[in-house]
């Protein structure tokens, strides 16, 4: 020991694995066998939880195509459907496909600058904190607000004679408040928050650095926010928007309250181009509603094929914001790669 | 059998080898002298490769004697974070064709001092300044902002190139905001230029429409250098532009400075010390928002006058 220059270190982990093994060469997966009761039932429960999703997952969709293409003839996408009691004689659902189109079109037109606007707001300016909060707490509001109790805000909103010129007048001149504009205004409700979530998110994750690079290349702060964070956020506000339109496409009570849920398109007014916006209509959801064996057309084939149209149209949206995201990841367009900080 | 505790105490070797391996940076030096003995003209060390040196080759380095004109003046300058003095009372001159480099320990104030140069600390809400910062003669508050900003532009610790192509990452800095946008063909040979002063367009001069994010981290540092250069400054403002990259990156980058330092006046802070030294024509010690030394290189790390820039220099805290 007198030799000794410097004393040995110590040993770096606590000397507890016998026999000198190192620990990492022991790596086993741990069994639930040593777990407590109350942690094996957590865990059973969540297995159970995810696998019962799947299945209810697979068992809509499975049932709804199966009924679907069983019904599902390619004339039924295009022929008008007409009030006939005779099943062979009612006729397809394009007014219906199309009408779904339509309102979602108009609603997520509405929706996008709108929240796109609200987030950029929120979060590059968010000055004065007190409104900035009140801003967000609407938008929850609306978030949270049952679509039904939207739909007849709107009603009572547009029958005010200030917006006649967005659906028509009765001969008393008073404004019956529904058409594809009325709705799909409403409609627009529905996605905003969805939009103006997906953007503040996005916006929220480019690093401060970025802005601050803008800013000393001598670019305005409203530069920045175009060059710059508006374009970061792209993929964002995609998924954001088809998210929306999934959300439009599957409403029903808006339809009811506010389209007037008729089986054809029905357009009002004098402007050639504007009358079937200013006109009122149906969707899917409506057309499924009154073809079910609740509604009162009573032909549930009809009604399962229209079903599993809408299904197949929320589906792909669906795919869609996987796929923007997915892209965005590819190209590297997302903004965490912008930077850590 | 004696425990470490008992041998630490009995043997007094061991608090001694902590001393006697010499401090990074003193190894530098002693790399350094021979090369500085006979110094190539700067056109040499301009016109020498950058890639292949290594990173702690100084032979790059030409040296140089006191720099041009002053282009900026730090004049008494002290900045607050709310009650928080961040910069205390701080005067230093940015000479045209010099290398200013700000050291210290963290929180030491030079990054705020930096920021403070081209404006960027007002975009902190509660900071406040005291004391004048002049450019040739004009104090900034009284440049429009976004000219001085053009003027006295910077490069962030973090590579931070925009979501878009290449070209459109250069170009960014040339596009006037607000009126027509000129057309691609007209700021193409800026570009070039700009990417070919960052010593970035030979690797990427085929690919300019591609994503800038693709980039490698030191590629994506020189675009910004490049996109910095785009703007046309007098002043580059940088902040630990090497500090998330690779020694390879690093070494191509500080190379880079050395060019640049020809034609525009460079401020930046490090915590690399060997970088400082590497880099620095003129050294900034602060500590505690104090400018604590201020000279050539050579001085603050061959012979520093405060104690506690030999204490830092040394590594003893920090």
């Amino acid at each position: 020991m007198a030799t000794a220059t410097r004393p040995p270190l110590p040993p770096l982990r606590p000397p507890s694995d016998a026999g000198g093994r190192p620990p990492r060469k022991r790596r086993r997966n741990e069994s639930i066998g040593t777990w407590r009761w109350t942690d094996r039932i957590g865990y059973a429960a969540m297995w159970g939880a995810g696998l019962l999703l799947v299945a209810i997952g697979i068992g809509i969709v499975g049932y709804m195509a199966f009924r679907g293409v069983q019904y599902l003839r390619p004339s039924l996408l295009f022929s008008h459907p007409q009030p006939d009691l005779d099943q062979s004689k009612s006729g397809g659902f394009l007014d219906p496909l199309l009408g779904t189109v339509i309102l979602t079109v108009i609603g997520i037109t509405i929706a996008t600058p709108l929240a796109v606007a609200a987030a950029t707001w929120i979060v590059e300016y968010g000055r004065p904190t007190w409104l900035a909060r009140i801003v967000d707490s609407g938008i929850e509001i609306i978030a949270g607000t049952p679509d039904i109790v939207i739909a007849l805000f709107g009603l009572v909103l547009f029958q005010q004679s200030f917006f006649g010129w967005m659906s028509f007048r009765a001969e008393d001149g008073a404004v019956f408040g529904r058409s594809f504009l009325t709705a799909g205004a409403m409609m627009a409700l529905l996605a905003l928050p969805m939009v103006f979530a997906a953007t503040r998110e996005g916006l929220q994750s480019i690093p401060q650095h970025v802005r601050e690079a803008s800013y000393a290349l001598g670019k305005t702060r409203a530069a920045t926010i175009r060059r710059v964070l508006l374009p970061s956020v792209r993929a964002n506000i995609s998924t954001g928007a088809a998210l929306g339109m999934g959300r439009i496409a599957g409403d029903t009570a808006i339809v009811v309250v506010l389209l007037g849920a008729t089986l054809q398109l029905d357009p009002q007014g004098a402007v050639p181009g504007l009358r079937t916006l200013t006109g009122t209509g149906g969707t899917l959801t409506s057309y499924v509603y009154n073809n079910s064996p609740a509604g009162e057309g009573n032909a549930p084939q009809k009604a399962y094929a229209a079903a599993f149209v809408l299904l197949l149209i929320v589906i792909a949206l669906n795919f869609a914001v996987d796929f923007i995201a997915r892209r965005g990841a590819r190209t590297g367009l997302e903004t965490s790669r912008l930077g850590a900080r | 059998m004696i425990t470490n505790d008992q041998e630490l105490i009995v043997d007094p070797d061991p608090p001694r080898p902590a001393q006697t391996p010499p401090p990074p940076i003193r190894r530098i030096r002693v790399d350094r002298e021979p090369t500085v003995a006979p110094p190539p003209p700067p056109a040499a060390g301009a016109a020498a490769p950058a890639n292949g040196a290594a990173p702690t080759s100084v032979a790059a380095r030409p040296a140089r004697g006191p720099g041009g004109p002053e282009r900026m003046s730090i004049d008494g300058l002290s900045v607050f974070y709310g009650d928080n003095e961040a910069v205390k009372q701080v005067s230093l001159p940015v000479r045209q064709g010099e290398v200013l480099a700000l050291i210290g320990p963290s929180g030491c104030g030079k990054t705020t001092l930096l920021r403070t140069l081209n404006r960027l600390t007002e975009l902190t809400a509660s900071a406040r300044r005291a004391g004048a910062v002049r450019l040739d003669g004009t104090d900034i508050d009284d440049i429009e902002v976004t000219t001085l900003r053009r003027r006295v532009s910077m490069v962030f610790q973090q590579p931070n190139p925009f979501p878009m192509s290449i070209f459109d990452n250069v170009a960014y800095a040339l596009r006037e905001q607000g009126t027509k946008r000129p057309s691609k063909k007209v700021l193409e040979p800026y570009v070039v230029d700009a990417l070919q002063r960052a010593g970035l367009y030979d690797e990427v001069s085929r690919d300019l429409s591609h994503p800038a994010l693709r980039l490698s981290g030191g590629q994506q540092q020189r675009l910004c250098i490049a996109r910095a250069l785009a703007a046309g400054p007098e002043v580059l403002l940088m902040d630990e532009p090497c500090s998330a990259l690779d020694p390879k990156s690093t070494a191509v980058i500080e190379d880079l400075i050395l060019e640049l330092r020809e034609s525009l006046a460079i401020v930046i802070v490090t915590h690399n010390l060997q970088q400082a030294h590497r880099v620095g024509d003129q050294v900034a010690f602060m500590y505690l928002g104090d400018l604590v030394e201020y000279g050539t290189a050579e001085q603050v790390f061959g012979a520093p006058r405060a104690e506690r820039t030999r204490d830092y220099i040394r590594g003893s805290f920090g």
